[in-house]
């Protein structure tokens, strides 16, 4: 054939050779740019295909009491986590997993989730596993794969529920606080503090976490767990040394548990504003939330008629009743509106006409004629009508506020409610219409009732500026809140002492008379919350010794019936205390005598039942 | 080797991509996760030795009974593609396919391969017959219905890859065979609008620029008429046969032109061998060292992605030694095609080159995503016993072709 023709083969050789140059120099600049130009980052890319990081977690910070003794600590434990390349790959290792160490289907939901948050770390099956349980999983190994076991620190409160709502729990962060940025520097998968002095703490005590490397191979199962690339060791987080008195919080949990038929609350604070103890009851064990809770358990938790999980220290208000007529009385002294030794005009009947009605005092017998130190003595209504009408309304609530019981303490706890009291009298118009209030809210307000709540940590705070040196100070464990200033009480000495000692009138008749020849005065004041819904609440709050306070405790008893059903638990509370911090008073014997102090029936607002505000 | 009338440049550009092929091999088996691949160097081995015999004795056959029995074989290969169709099995990579030929669970071979080497004996018997080249599209009619049949069989089974084979044997024959480039522009012009029908700008300047060669070149009138038609017709059969593909198909198409967005699925293959040969770098992870292939990220690691090893473990250098023996390999092809005693021969050698060309290409070209993931083996790399003895059949025709032409006194030329 005439093209076949070797002059015209030699022209379309050196075509097909210019050809297949150009298609080799499209390969090799192909292979160029991908090997020379862009090496590095598919040199990452690869390192990022067969490097997993796996966390180290932290140990996280102590937390002592005051004396150093131990609240929170780590123990050695084992964290099982999986890798996987897929969702269905996930769920079926998770389901071979669940042939050895049971779970239910929630909680392979959650490990999914986890996994989906970060699908190249190794999501968290079982944050704590026993022994047993690792044991079984490394025997069958070979059928799980992506499986990873390591040693982690595990937080263990020994003093179990005796601290359940002062210290909170840690846990694994959630997604939504991730995106909260609410725990800044913690990551998937980190462990956090998640209520009580963990979660305020939690930048102190959380520290770091490390991570070290495993190579994994594409089926996500591991082939070399040390030394893929260097580690970053994780760093420690710091202790926090508290005000705690673990003795005296395990003693008030024993108390409680052995004693008490109550559900209610104590706090012990000492006159700087320390907190020594703080108990909600009934409790709740904080190691059952580490490492997550199981459902039924948390489903039990929730049902529970006698809410363990509520914090009535912080978040439990009622109203103050007869402790707050201390408070009624601090404010007559400021604004001077009564005179130390002054009698009221009216003496007591058992009660007082106010308006179109009868304001009874708690004693149908009557009090007689009361001056200050005796109306808190006796607890007597009628005193404080008196005092109440002549600071009238306006200046119940504004020296109320300053007194400090329209605001949260200040603590260094979390989800604490503030204390409510209105702010002015224009809380009363927008409720009830301008015209439609009396002064009968005065008498409501001086005797502690009415549109009053108060947490019992605020009434605390209120006694500990009393028994100290007139100012409050947030209660804390480790230190007041930052924003949180000492509150001036703004009474001269010679009013506070006078206070103090109508006070101690209070408990005068059950002066603790100490064995060994000492004397113990307590001085305090009991309370009874009318309750419309059931059983009345009971209110002590007290402090001792009277004339040179060590110790404030406040406690709350829910229908507790009366301040008086109270007042020995803190008495018992304070002697503990007081023993302990100066052992000549062991074997003190404390005798208590309370009045039988109630208050009466919460009045309603009734429209005009009295003469209209000034 | 004088002696025994083998052509020396072709022997040792073969020899050296043996043994760089059963290395890489070897290596490819050297993984943390158990696989098949592990002792496939062997196996390889012995598939080596056998395409010795092979090309032993095709290199014995004389070329005159070849010619005269390839329109038997042509026959009898289509046969096998339709018989393949019929009972054919999956296997490997392409189990969803209809590519193996098995008898009682036994697999024997893929008959496209056979097909490939029939269809260049074929397609140079008649193409040696004609009295002059194809002057016109008319003239092309033969040789393209000669491997349309096979394409078409090859498409149905589907196997692409090979598909593809077929075209670039088409018309590297027809060059060869002398005819004019623009012809060849023209007869391929409806894949290139089946390729762009995707991208309506791109198509219609394809159009208007097929419009001005028509005008340029002049072909006959209804040619003309008849290419600009067919072209227009496949901007809309491309739609249509897109339907028609089978989703792992479609798939692989797809995320050819964008992996990323399909890495968790068939994008993972382009991605994970883009990765291994990158990170190889200039002097690559060192002989058998390749992490991405010792933790199994590279999929196919002995068979379609092999190539993705050499780039891994021996980086730039590596892949230029590799690209450069096979350049050397189709040079020495095209002078055994240059010298070649009779049209016939030299047809069939240089057909043989438009097949491994297309092979090499495509399989190279698709580790590092320049080409679509067809899963076409690599000539002397790619595990696999009916591949490597096709190529020792073809090697075994290529060393007659110089030995003729030797004896015929062309050698010293």
């Amino acid at each position: 054939m005439s093209t076949m023709q070797s002059y015209r083969l030699r022209d379309r050789a050196a075509q097909a050779i210019g050809v297949l140059s150009l298609a080799f120099l499209i390969l090799i600049g192909a292979f160029f740019r991908v090997q020379a130009l862009e090496s590095d980052r598919f040199r990452s890319r690869a390192e990022q295909n067969r490097l997993r990081p796996v966390p180290l977690p932290a140990p996280r910070g102590q937390i002592l009491d005051r004396n150093g003794l131990t609240i929170a600590e780590n123990v050695p434990g084992f964290a099982v986590k999986l890798l996987a390349g897929s969702r269905d790959s996930l769920r079926a290792v998770l389901a071979r997993v669940s042939a050895y160490v049971p779970m239910d289907s929630a909680a392979i939901e959650g490990v999914v989730q986890r996994w989906a948050q970060a699908p190249y770390e190794p999501a968290a099956v079982i944050s704590n596993a026993t022994f047993e349980a690792v044991a079984r999983l490394e025997e069958h190994r070979y059928s799980l794969p992506g499986l990873v076991i390591q040693s982690e620190p595990r937080r263990v409160y020994p003093a179990g529920k005796a601290i359940g709502h002062l210290i909170g729990y840690v846990s694994e962060v959630s997604a939504a606080e991730l995106n909260r940025q609410r725990f800044p520097g913690a990551g998937m998968g980190t462990i956090v503090g998640k209520d009580g002095l963990e979660l305020e703490y939690d930048s102190i005590l959380r520290g770091s976490n490390g991570i070290r490397y495993i190579e994994v191979n594409a089926r996500h199962r591991m082939v070399r767990e040390e030394g893929a690339a260097p580690p970053i060791p994780p760093i420690a987080g710091e202790p926090i040394h508290t005000t705690l008195d673990l003795s005296l919080q395990l003693y008030v949990d024993s108390m409680w548990t052995a004693d008490v038929v109550y559900n209610g609350s104590l706090v012990a604070v000492n006159p700087l504003g320390e907190i020594l103890a703080f108990y909600s009851a009934p409790s709740f064990d904080p190691n059952e939330f580490v490492g997550g809770i199981s459902q039924t358990r948390w489903r039990e938790y929730q049902t529970d008629p006698n809410k363990p999980l509520l914090n009535r220290v912080l978040r439990g208000r009622y109203p103050p009743a007869s402790p707050y007529k201390l408070a009624t009385a601090a404010m007559a002294l400021r604004r001077g509106v009564v005179n130390p030794d002054s009698y009221m005009p009216e003496p007591c009947r058992g009660g007082m006409q106010f308006g179109s009605r009868f304001f009874r005092c708690w004693k149908p017998e009557g009090h007689g004629y009361q001056n200050l130190v005796g109306a808190v003595a006796t607890s007597c209504d009628v005193y404080f009508y008196q005092l109440g009408l002549r600071l009238g309304v306006p200046a119940l609530l504004e020296e109320g506020h300053l007194l400090g019981f329209g605001e949260p303490t200040g603590i260094d706890l979390p989800h604490e409610v503030s204390s409510s009291l209105p702010g002015s009298t224009a809380w009363y118009d927008r409720q009830y219409g301008p015209r439609g209030w009396s002064n009968a809210v005065a008498l409501n307000l001086a005797i502690g009732q009415g549109e009053n709540d108060q947490t019992l940590l605020n009434m605390v705070r209120f006694y500990q500026g009393l028994a100290g040196n007139g100012t409050l100070i947030a209660p804390h464990l480790v230190q007041p809140r930052a924003g949180a200033v000492p509150r001036d009480l703004g009474l001269t000495a010679d009013q506070l002492i006078l206070l103090r000692r109508a006070m101690s009138a209070v408990v005068e008749s059950g002066t603790a008379a100490a064995s060994g020849g000492r004397d113990i005065r307590m001085a305090g004041k009991t309370g009874t919350a009318q309750n419309p819904h059931g059983e009345d609440h009971g209110w002590f709050i007290g402090y001792a010794p009277a004339e040179d306070p060590k110790i404030v405790v406040g406690a709350f008893f829910e229908f507790g019936l009366h301040g008086s059903t109270v007042a020995p638990y803190v008495a018992r509370v304070i002697r503990r205390y007081l023993e302990s911090i100066d052992p000549s008073l062991r074997g003190v014997n404390i005798r208590l005598e309370v009045q039988a102090d109630s208050a009466p029936a919460p009045l309603t607002i009734v429209p005009d039942s009295g003469p209209p505000v000034p | 080797m004088r002696r025994l009338g083998l052509d020396r440049t072709l022997l040792s550009v073969v020899a050296g991509l043996l043994v760089f092929g059963l290395l890489i091999l070897y290596s490819a088996g050297q993984t943390e996760v158990p696989s098949s691949a592990g002792g496939a160097w062997m196996r390889q081995l012995v598939w080596v030795g056998g395409g010795i015999v092979l090309a032993a004795l095709t290199f014995r056959s004389s070329f005159r009974v070849l010619e005269w029995a390839a329109p038997g074989l042509y026959l009898f290969a289509l046969a096998l593609l339709v018989v393949v169709l019929i009972v054919g099995t999956g296997a490997g990579t392409a189990a969803g396919t209809k590519s193996w030929l098995a008898i009682g669970g036994v697999r024997l071979g893929q008959p496209v391969e056979l097909a490939k080497l029939a269809t260049i004996l074929f397609l140079a018997r008649y193409l040696s017959t004609q009295r002059s080249p194809p002057d016109s599209l008319r003239d092309m009619v033969v040789p393209c219905a000669i491997v349309g049949l096979p394409f078409l069989l090859v498409m149905a089974q589907p196997d692409l890859g090979s598909a593809i084979v077929f075209i670039g044997i088409l018309f590297a024959m027809l060059f060869w065979v002398g005819a004019r480039p623009s012809l060849l522009l023209l007869l391929a012009s409806p894949l290139i609008s089946l390729l762009l029908a995707s991208q309506s700008v791109w198509w219609g300047a394809w159009m208007v620029l097929l419009f001005v060669l028509l005008l340029m070149w002049k072909p006959y009138v209804v040619e003309g008429v008849v290419i600009y038609l067919i072209n227009s017709a496949m901007g809309v059969v491309a739609i249509m046969l897109w339907d028609k593909l089978r989703p792992h198909q479609q798939a692989r198409l797809v995320s050819f032109l964008n992996p990323e967005a399909y890495a968790a699925n068939s994008g993972y293959q382009a991605i994970q061998s883009k990765v291994a040969i990158g990170s190889g770098g200039l002097f690559g992870n060192g002989f058998t060292q390749g992490p991405q292939k010792r933790l199994a990220f590279l999929p196919e690691q002995h068979t379609d992605f092999i190539f993705s090893v050499v780039g891994e473990e021996l980086g730039f250098v590596g892949v230029l030694a590799a690209l450069l023996l096979f350049f050397g390999l189709f040079l020495a092809i095209i002078r055994i095609a240059r010298r070649a005693s009779d049209p016939f021969s030299s047809l069939v050698a240089f057909g043989i080159l438009g097949f491994l060309f297309t092979h090499v290409f495509e399989n190279v070209g698709m580790t590092i995503s320049i080409m679509p993931i067809t899963g076409i083996p690599l000539p002397f790399f790619s595990y696999g016993g009916s591949f490597l003895l096709t190529c020792a059949l073809a090697l075994g025709l290529l060393f007659r072709v110089a030995w003729d032409s030797r004896l015929s006194g062309y050698a010293e030329i």
